[in-house]
């Protein structure tokens, strides 16, 4: 049992490495400019010089990957990255504060929790205009009520605590409790849900850009690729195929990573 | 028993509805910079007469208050105000296009949550083997397929296998019953994968817990049929946070769906909604995740109610 969760936390945390390798890296590695066009070179299958083959204008398609996915990692992990903090500030303070904080902090979260998620980033996305930027906006505020939820449970859970209790009782500050106390005891959940959550975010930053609501052209961007490569479909699979490969990829092995450290962290599922 | 079940949740349902109401109202108001010119813009000229007169025809001439209460009211009798370009009724506008994305949701989920309960089963049943490693990466592979990218991999290998075949586009159910449902399976597939993957390792993990409870093995001690214990006594107690998960599942649906017409050209709400996007339609846009998201808590709302009845330990 041990031996298997561990081979697939490896396989997840190899998969995440390469990517972000990849990602950062993409400037560098990339064989081509991913704005270069070759009129000669259009549509083109695999090939020796273009190991993914080129699009409709005759770009690189793999140097537009490496190029999108590494704008789809900034994107989201800024949008993730903002929500975990919004989101995770107000459900450990509504946690630990309690009463009417507590109450109307939650209430909000509902509202806007009880949005389906694409119509949300639609409605955010219309009034801000169809830009990368908008779609990050878009996922910040999807997220924030998901991570305020998230958190919130197992922080009450620990503000309960004996060790919590006796924080107090010997005259610790509040400050003190919440950093020595309540966010270290997090550590395992957030690490888990914030891998679960890039993974989703990732889907829904891919689904807005194939839907021309986020990246816009000549910008290498995976859902872009995808909905450009739709209309070439039948002369050229390439682009299409490819991108949202990628898009797969990617949030596969953070969610496969979050699944598997669900697995290694949580100490009920451990005992089974 | 009533008034401890209903009560609560009615107010909770009055203050999200009341509450997604103003995030709807405030979103034409949010716009950065002129909200009024930047409609007009999309479709004629700017001219300050043009201005004010749609300003006041939207009724954005008038306090914050006032506006909301007003919209508000409307709304709450059927009336989200005209298309700003074609001037129909919003809501005769959603209602033509609401049809499609019912039907690809709804098969959706019956497809999903269909074949959801007996893989989440045979996954639990087989916990540790290989067969269950298997199931799991499977399983988040299947959650994090974009619908959009397996639709557009469905239409191309179709397109290889079945040339000829009909794929794209849409017939109303009731003009054409196996052409419509010939045209929906894929989409409805498309859809359908993730959520069949996130609800069966639901089901797994909750047949799994209440494999360890007590009355299982008092099952199992009296000699019950394994087949009788997973199916009969455990699954039982499985379906509860399946059921409670159907409408978040459903939220998701919706959402995707909007994704997935684009792919097969479905006529839905998404190609309306994306419509009104690039036309700025703002009151079209609005009205859209007004209907959508209101109907989608009252779903929720009708969902908590009947898991609160059917759940013996929450009637008591």
């Amino acid at each position: 049992m041990k031996l298997f969760h561990d081979r697939v936390l490896a396989l997840a945390v190899l998969m995440v490495a390469v990517t972000l390798a990849l990602a950062l890296f993409a400037p560098w590695i990339a064989p081509y400019d991913p704005l270069a066009q070759s009129i000669a070179a259009r549509l083109k299958g695999p090939s020796a010089a273009h190991w993914l083959g080129t699009d409709q204008l005759g770009r690189d398609v793999l140097a537009r990957i490496l190029f999108g996915t590494r704008a789809t990692l900034v994107d989201c992990g800024l949008a993730v990255g903002f929500a975990l903090g919004v989101g995770g500030a107000i459900g450990v303070a509504a946690a630990f504060l309690q009463g009417w904080f507590e109450r109307l902090a939650m209430r909000i979260m509902d509202v806007i929790f009880a949005f389906p998620v694409m119509l949300l980033a639609i409605g955010i996305i219309a009034m801000l205009g169809p830009r990368a930027t908008s779609s990050t906006i878009a996922i910040t505020i999807i997220y924030t009520p998901i991570f305020a939820r998230l958190l919130r449970g197992p922080a009450l859970v620990i503000c309960e605590a004996e060790y919590v209790k006796a924080a107090r009782a010997i005259g610790a500050s509040p400050l003190a409790i919440l950093v020595r106390h309540v966010v270290p005891n997090l550590a395992s959940v957030i690490l888990v849900q914030t891998s679960l959550l890039l993974s989703s975010a990732i889907l829904v930053e891919a689904s807005l850009s194939f839907l021309g609501l986020g990246a816009q052209p000549p910008t290498p961007s995976l859902g872009l690729m995808l909905a450009e490569g739709r209309n070439f479909l039948m002369l050229s699979p390439w682009s299409a195929v490819f991108a949202g490969l990628a898009v797969l990829l990617l949030a596969f092995g953070l969610n496969l990573l979050g699944d598997a450290l669900r697995d290694r962290l949580d100490p009920r599922l451990a005992k089974a | 028993m009533l008034r401890r079940l209903l009560l609560p949740r009615l107010i909770d349902l009055v203050l999200v509805v009341a509450g997604v109401s103003v995030i709807v109202f405030l979103m034409i108001r949010l716009v950065p910079g002129d909200a009024v010119a930047i409609m007009l813009g999309a479709n004629s000229e700017v001219t300050p007469q043009a201005l004010s007169e749609l300003r006041a025809r939207i009724g954005l001439d008038e306090p914050f208050l006032v506006q909301y209460l007003r919209w508000a009211f409307a709304a709450l009798h059927g009336d989200f105000g005209a298309s700003l370009w074609t001037g129909r009724p919003v809501a005769e506008e959603i209602l033509a296009n609401i049809w499609p994305t019912l039907e690809l949701t709804f098969l959706a989920l019956v497809i999903g949550a269909g074949a959801a309960v007996p893989l989440g089963c045979i996954m639990a049943s087989r916990r540790g083997r290989s067969a269950d490693m298997v199931l799991r990466i499977g399983a988040v592979l299947g959650l994090t397929v974009p619908s959009f990218w397996l639709g557009i991999v469905l239409i191309l290998a179709a397109s290889r296998l079945l040339p000829g075949f009909a794929l794209l586009g849409y017939v109303p159910f009731a003009e054409n019953p196996l052409g419509n449902l010939a045209r929906m399976a894929m989409p409805a597939f498309a859809l359908a994968l993730p959520i069949l993957a996130s609800l069966s390792r639901l089901i797994r993990s909750a047949m799994l817990d209440s494999l360890g409870q007590d009355y299982i093995r008092t099952a199992r001690a009296k000699g019950a049929p394994e087949r009788v214990i997973l199916y009969k006594h455990a699954l039982r107690n499985a379906l509860i946070p399946f059921v409670t998960n159907l409408g978040i599942t459903t939220g998701y649906l919706l959402g995707g769906a909007i994704v997935v017409e684009e792919v097969f050209a479905i006529p839905g709400l998404g190609r309306l909604i994306l419509g009104a996007v690039s036309e700025r339609n703002y009151p079209l846009v609005q009205a859209t995740i007004l209907m959508v998201t209101i109907g989608f808590v009252l779903l929720n709302f009708a969902i908590d109610l009947i898991y609160g009845f059917i759940d013996p330990r929450l009637r008591r």
